[in-house]
């Protein structure tokens, strides 16, 4: 590797050029609007990705934490009075504090073990959400109050999209670096074997454990922003779909990639918006469009493209 | 008491149907080691098909047999034209594809039929039949009839012909398997199809119950993967067990509980088993070699 040393500034670098310079393309505020959802998808499948990719781990229920998320900023200020910002740190530290107790039990499974404990517990979550409608609206949803800072009240496309690129630059840098830290090469230890790592000095289930923690702190970041960008949150936020939709976004990126994850969301997020010209055959194209993809892109779309450029320069 | 025997046999019903679409997961997932999330869009195809077949006329026993001949064609083509071409990708790779299928399906279903959602006549009439003070629907037989039809078939399949030997020594040990000539394409193949028969079969026999519609397959498939755990992933009888004792937790849980939360009992009785028993209730228990 040729820029070894600066790789994780020349990504940063890359991506900060890119979210300046994408409005130059724009022709309406719609596309902020969709832009702004591939940033905030993509903080979400960048803290999956730390738990799948580097820890090995998976979780089919991750959406339960975007949920706790959206109804976090949505629940604090209607009913407790909370300011938005402080409930989103509130959201965060539940999502955080969940993913710390049930985390321990739950990550001693393998396998699909794992991901049936994982799913479950989105399931709970989503179940909690769509019958409490006391405090969440029930199925409908409910409305969720602009984010306000000092006086100035955060709406229209465009500034969500400065908000959350500027938050998905963030999370970029911090995953970034995590992968180089000793917790981050320990993640990676188990992911290649855990009685290796665990012959190595790992403390393998405290390492899950912070993997886990971490994708979850992320996912309700995520579910939070998109929920005071939308102005409205429901169920589905939380729902199996919206699991199974982040875990793919991290798949079909490349497992273990930090650009993977935001490729993916990005494909996974305009996809829809393209195929709805296709109305009703959209769920058509999307599934045959991940089965293609997948197939002939196991490694996710950024490794093998990476493989592709090596064996062309190679050549 | 009777009311405990309605909750009993609705209980049942309803883990018939799970027990049939677990039974699918396992069976796949031996032959495999696929988890197949597409499972539930068999139940839905089977339906689905019925429902459209017979309202073109069509006498409801033979459309009952074209849908699980066309389901079965699915499940096929799933296997020939997906998970064939992803030879030895990851395990979350090959259940993103599957995924992927059910979207797809979901997506077919919606463009070939509609939104709607759909009924089939009960095969026996409407008249509840007593059971102990509980009022039972004459479906409720078919459903628990079917489902015992399907496993003891199965069960024989496996046990007294050549062919289902080799399905279960494939599940047993792939390499062995190919070393004494069984040939895994087949065992594969055989896998797919006889899975999406059986999920077509339950999808037709609980229609007149349940009602059908294009996307009820996300959450059978759930409850299905969820008994299918329950009882041991890998183990036929424990599908069977885990998915009838998934009914009967719901049912259960609605009637003396909560009728709310009634898809928490059974979700919240699997994380309990699981951390007790992380391989299930009737799993072996492996051991890792390094």
């Amino acid at each position: 590797m040729p820029f070894q040393l600066g790789h994780r500034a020349v990504t940063l670098l890359v991506l900060a050029a890119v979210i300046v310079l994408l409005p130059l393309l724009f022709p309406s505020s719609y596309y902020y609007r969709v832009a702004a959802l591939v940033w905030v998808s993509a903080f979400a499948a960048i803290g999956l990705n730390v738990l799948m990719g580097q820890a090995g781990q998976v979780s089919l229920g991750h959406a339960g934490f975007f949920g706790i998320g959206a109804y976090a900023v949505a629940i604090g200020p209607k009913h407790l009075g909370v300011p938005s910002l402080a409930a989103l740190l509130a959201g965060a530290v539940i999502s955080a504090v969940l993913a710390f107790l049930v985390g321990r039990p739950i990550l001693r499974l393998k396998g699909h073990y794992l991901a049936i404990a994982t799913l479950g517990l989105g399931v709970l979550v989503a179940m909690v959400i769509t019958t409490e409608s006391r405090w969440t609206g029930g199925p409908d949803g409910m409305p969720v109050a602009k984010l306000a800072l000092f006086g100035w009240r955060a709406s229209g496309s465009d500034t969500w999209y400065w908000i959350t690129g500027g938050m998905l630059l963030l999370g970029t840098w911090i995953a970034l670096n995590l992968y180089e830290t000793p917790t981050g090469r320990a993640f990676r230890a188990l992911h290649d074997s855990e009685v290796a790592a665990r012959v190595a000095g790992v403390d393998v289930a405290r390492f899950k454990l912070q993997a886990f923690v971490v994708a979850a702190v992320y996912a309700s970041l995520a579910g939070s922003m998109l929920a005071l960008m939308n102005g409205f949150t429901n169920p589905d936020q939380a729902g199996f779909l919206h699991s199974v939709e982040m875990v793919t976004m991290v798949v079909l990126g490349g497992l273990g990639s930090v650009v993977g994850s935001i490729v993916g969301a990005a494909v996974l997020v305009t996809l829809p918006q393209v195929l709805t010209v296709f109305q009703e055959y959209e769920n058509l194209l999307l599934g045959f469009i991940i089965i293609v993809s997948m197939i002939f892109m196991r490694d996710g779309i950024v490794p093998t493209a990476g493989k592709w450029l090596t064996r062309k320069a190679r050549a | 008491m009777a009311e405990f025997f309605q909750f009993l046999m609705s209980g049942l019903t309803v883990g018939a149907v799970y027990a049939l679409v677990a039974l699918g997961f396992t069976l796949v997932y031996n032959a495999s080691d696929v988890v197949n999330f597409a499972q539930g869009e068999f139940v839905m195809l089977g339906g689905m098909v019925t429902v459209f077949v017979s309202a073109m006329g069509v006498p409801l026993p033979l459309a009952a047999l074209i849908a699980v001949i066309v389901s079965v064609a699915v499940g096929l083509l799933l296997y020939w034209l997906a998970i064939a071409p992803a030879r030895g990708a990851s395990a979350v790779t090959l259940i993103i594809i599957t995924i992927g299928a059910s979207i797809l399906l979901r997506g077919a279903a919606q463009v070939v039929f509609d939104k709607q959602f759909h009924k089939l006549p009960a095969f026996s009439g409407d008249t509840p039949i007593n059971l102990f003070g509980a009022a039972v629907q004459p479906q409720s037989f078919w459903v628990l009839g079917g489902t015992a039809v399907i496993v003891l078939l199965l069960y024989m399949f496996l046990e007294r012909t050549v062919l289902g030997k080799a399905v279960l020594a494939t599940a047993a040990n792939r390499l062995a398997a190919r070393l004494v000539g069984i040939n895994i394409t087949t065992v594969m193949a055989l896998a797919f199809g006889g899975s999406a028969a059986i999920g077509a079969i339950a999808g037709i026999l609980v229609t007149p119950i349940t009602l059908t519609s294009y996307d009820v397959g996300t959450l059978l498939a759930l409850k299905g993967f969820a008994a299918a755990m329950l009882g041991g992933m890998g183990n036929p009888l424990g599908a069977v067990a885990g998915g009838l004792l998934l009914g009967l937790l719901e049912s259960f849980g609605a009637g003396y509980i909560s009728s709310t939360y009634k898809d928490a009992f059974a979700f919240i009785v699997i994380l309990i088993v699981l951390f007790a028993m992380p391989q299930g209730l009737f799993g072996r228990r492996t051991v890792e070699r390094v």
